[in-house]
């Protein structure tokens, strides 16, 4: 990953500690993910056979993944076969090369974008900038992270840290720079604000000779490629234009058209909570003579680490992801720290695991992220292709700590472990505490200090539980058991 | 170019060389020559790259390269009665629960209906495919159609009201239209640009339960667009709101035979 748009990153820890001091970001993104979360639920309560659809997309990932260099030559040659081109890139560097190269040989200087994670991914946006080719993203999340030079902070929904108000404002400052500029009235409806996207955006569509996609699905035995979506941005990207160039991860790759049956009812009530999304496109190399969309077709795959997650045989399953993100909508951590502190496209419970494996753990945030979780373990529960992500962090950590680790967790860990080892030292300490609760501040001191500045300290009860026990518990047993025998 | 082909397709090798087990029967697999090993241009110093497994045990073998056809699909093929009359009734359901106007008719009714729902929009144009069936538009007095030679650009069609199709299928559980460019249908762009689509689906010829019921009825090598209610977005505040880009008003004309 090149991720440049995050490098010199904090750790997780420290980019947390700013976030979670923003109350405005904990609470427009508790309205959010409670909102889908509930959604998301009723959707997939609908389906009586979620076990078994969940079980068998895990199952086409695994094959497909253990087979995927067969898969990959069968792909190729059924998108050549339907006229179709097809490049490999082994890293960001190259598949940028490859898309600028594509751009540049048309002689457009702008394209316009669905949106991709592989795309943001590799920076290429950034990179065609750099070429002096202007990129337009046409997704309504993709546009107010663009418009607001922002980053994006969550896989579904990037600018999920926004809320209506903030969105009006940014459309209302910083249309004209980029085109149409808003109505000048421009409330903060989200139908209005809808409207002034479609407005903003529809030059751009019946403009553009070049567009740049990602796809959810390639199916190998045909070589057709799959978007899905809601808005009817990535329709005119796939239809409209003469030259369609679709940058997507190996990973993405599915056997057969029939297990399109599978993906096609769990990601969307995973993602959106819907029966359906609202647009699906299929296309299979470029369409003929009859002129039904673009006249070149190019297809980029993308390894920029994904070969190094498939060879850990615990971590590869985080490559049957299919970027739902449920994982992020039930995560406690997410929830409060945002998608920003995980310094990567890919945020939340999948992004923990992921990036470290695309990018390494060299890096600080990179380092960090196996440990941004509670290990819960909601994020397994939710995934439709049964990802273990706990399973992956603690493989992770263990990988990490291999490296040295961190220093508190080490002193915390020896520390514990010794009053563990200890019956009466932790009997001891407990009642200390508990005698000492009216000392104790509101704000933890030193390094904890973070930690409370966005929670409350919880009550330390007058005694320990086990002296409880001992007082309550061994008398009440034989009152207790008589009640019942009275009924 | 070739050569990032090459090193993606070591790398691959390398991370699953050991474990990749008997050949794998993939969809149409064999017809492409794809076997398994070393494939088409691996090097020798591709560590994993047809490694085999001899060492590999039976048990784990047959795991590791467990055949497409094995994946367990103990999931249902269809979550609802398939009765014609109660898929009619669901498909018009969720339609309109995701905010499609749902109008049933005859076939007999089918021109008065489709110029009610033109005049209703206050439609002046519409855009129909060449092979439209001539008395889908034979009651709509007043309203021009703009027909689809293959030469309708996007600019044009942004000028044109409302757009008339029929579909490939319709599927009532997931209240799903499925467009294939096939007849009636048209290009992708025709039922894109134009801001009122009015699509007609025939019952019960046209409408399946399930995704699994609609797969094996659609060909993969045409151009498809599934459509489930009206353009929408979730991107402000995970909240749902209809109408962005593609057509913000959609109307589903149900038509059965008497």
């Amino acid at each position: 990953m090149s991720g440049d748009t995050f490098l010199g990153m904090p750790s997780f820890p420290a980019a947390a500690a700013e976030s979670t001091r923003n109350r405005r970001l904990r609470a427009n993104l508790s309205h959010a993910t409670r909102t889908i979360r509930e959604k998301r639920a009723r959707a997939v309560a609908e389906l009586t056979d979620w076990a078994e659809l969940r079980a068998a997309g895990k199952a086409i990932k695994d094959h497909t993944l253990r087979h995927l260099d067969r898969y990959l030559l069968q792909l190729e040659a059924a998108v050549t076969a339907a006229g179709g081109t097809v490049h490999w890139a082994v890293d960001a560097a190259e598949a940028n090369r490859i898309v600028a190269d594509l751009v540049l040989a048309t002689g457009e200087r702008e394209v316009i974008k669905v949106k991709s994670m592989a795309t943001q991914e590799i920076g290429l946006n950034e990179a065609l900038a750099a070429e002096g080719i202007a990129a337009y993203e046409t997704d309504l999340a993709e546009l107010i992270v663009q418009l607001g030079d922002d980053r994006p902070s969550h896989i579904l929904v990037p600018a999920i840290h926004r809320n209506r108000e903030e969105i009006r404002e940014i459309f209302a400052e910083r249309m004209a720079a980029w085109g149409r500029p808003a109505p000048e009235d421009l409330t903060d409806s989200p139908a209005q604000l809808a409207e002034a996207a479609r407005l903003h955006l529809r030059e751009k569509f019946l403009r553009a000779k070049v567009a740049v996609s990602g796809a959810n699905f390639m199916i190998a035995e045909t070589g057709t490629l799959v978007v899905v979506e809601s808005e009817g941005n990535g329709r005119m990207c796939l239809t409209l234009p003469e030259t369609l160039i679709s940058v997507v991860g190996i990973e993405k790759v599915v056997p057969s058209w029939r297990d399109l049956e599978v993906f096609l009812q769990t990601l969307p009530r995973s993602s959106t909570a819907e029966r359906m999304n609202p647009y699906t496109s299929l296309w299979t190399g470029t369409l003929g003579p009859e002129g039904d969309g673009p006249s070149a077709f190019h297809l980029v795959l993308l390894d920029n680490g994904r070969t190094t997650a498939l060879a850990d045989q615990v971590g590869r399953q985080a490559l049957r992801c299919i970027r739902c993100s449920a994982c992020l909508n039930v995560c406690p951590v997410y929830e409060r720290a945002g998608g920003h502190a995980y310094g990567s496209v890919y945020p939340g419970p999948i992004g923990a695991i992921l990036t470290p494996q695309l990018r390494g753990t060299t890096s600080e945030i990179d380092a960090s992220l196996p440990f941004a979780s509670s290990l819960c373990g909601a994020c397994y529960e939710v995934c439709p292709v049964a990802i273990d992500i706990p399973e992956v962090l603690v493989h992770l950590r263990e990988q990490v700590a291999g490296q040295g680790g961190h220093r508190l967790e080490r002193a915390a860990v020896k520390a514990a472990g010794f009053a563990l080892d200890h019956p009466g030292v932790l009997a001891a300490g407990e009642r200390v505490a508990g005698r000492a609760r009216g000392l104790l501040p509101d704000r933890l001191p030193g390094p904890g200090r973070g930690w409370t500045d966005s929670r409350d300290l919880p009550d330390l009860p007058g005694q320990p539980f086990r002296d409880w026990w001992k007082k309550n518990r061994s008398r009440s047993r034989s009152r207790s058991r008589s009640r019942k025998d009275s009924r | 170019m070739s050569t990032g082909r090459e090193t993606v397709l070591a790398r691959i090798r390398a991370a699953i060389g050991a474990e990749q087990g008997p050949p794998v029967t993939g969809p149409s697999a064999t017809g492409l020559g794809l076997g398994p090993g070393p494939g088409t241009g691996s090097s020798a110093s591709d560590p994993g790259a047809g490694a085999g497994s001899p060492q590999a045990d039976g048990v784990t073998d047959r795991l590791a390269g467990r055949r497409h056809e094995d994946i367990p699909r103990d999931y249902l093929p269809v979550h609802r009665d398939e009765d014609p009359a109660a898929l009619l009734d669901l498909l018009h359901e969720n339609l309109a629960d995701y905010r499609a106007l749902v109008h049933r008719s005859t076939a007999a009714d089918l021109p008065a209906t489709v110029a009610r729902l033109l005049a209703a929009h206050g439609s002046r144009t519409v855009a129909v495919p060449a092979d439209l069936p001539p008395d889908w538009l034979s009651a709509a007095a007043g309203v021009a159609a703009v027909v689809d030679d293959g030469t309708l650009t996007a600019v044009r069609l942004d000028a044109v009201d409302s757009v008339l199709t029929g579909c490939a299928l319709a599927v009532a559980e997931t209240g799903t239209l499925v467009l294939d460019a096939g007849p009636a249908q048209g290009r992708r762009l025709l039922t894109l640009v134009p801001d009122h689509h009015i699509c007609v689906v025939r019952a019960p010829g046209q409408i399946v339960a399930s995704l699994p019921r609609a797969l094996p009825r659609l060909d993969p090598t045409r151009p498809q667009t599934w459509i489930s209610g009206p353009s929408a977005t979730s991107d402000i505040e995970l909240d749902r709101v209809e109408g962005v880009h593609g057509p913000r008003t959609l109307e589903v004309v149900l038509v059965t035979e008497s």
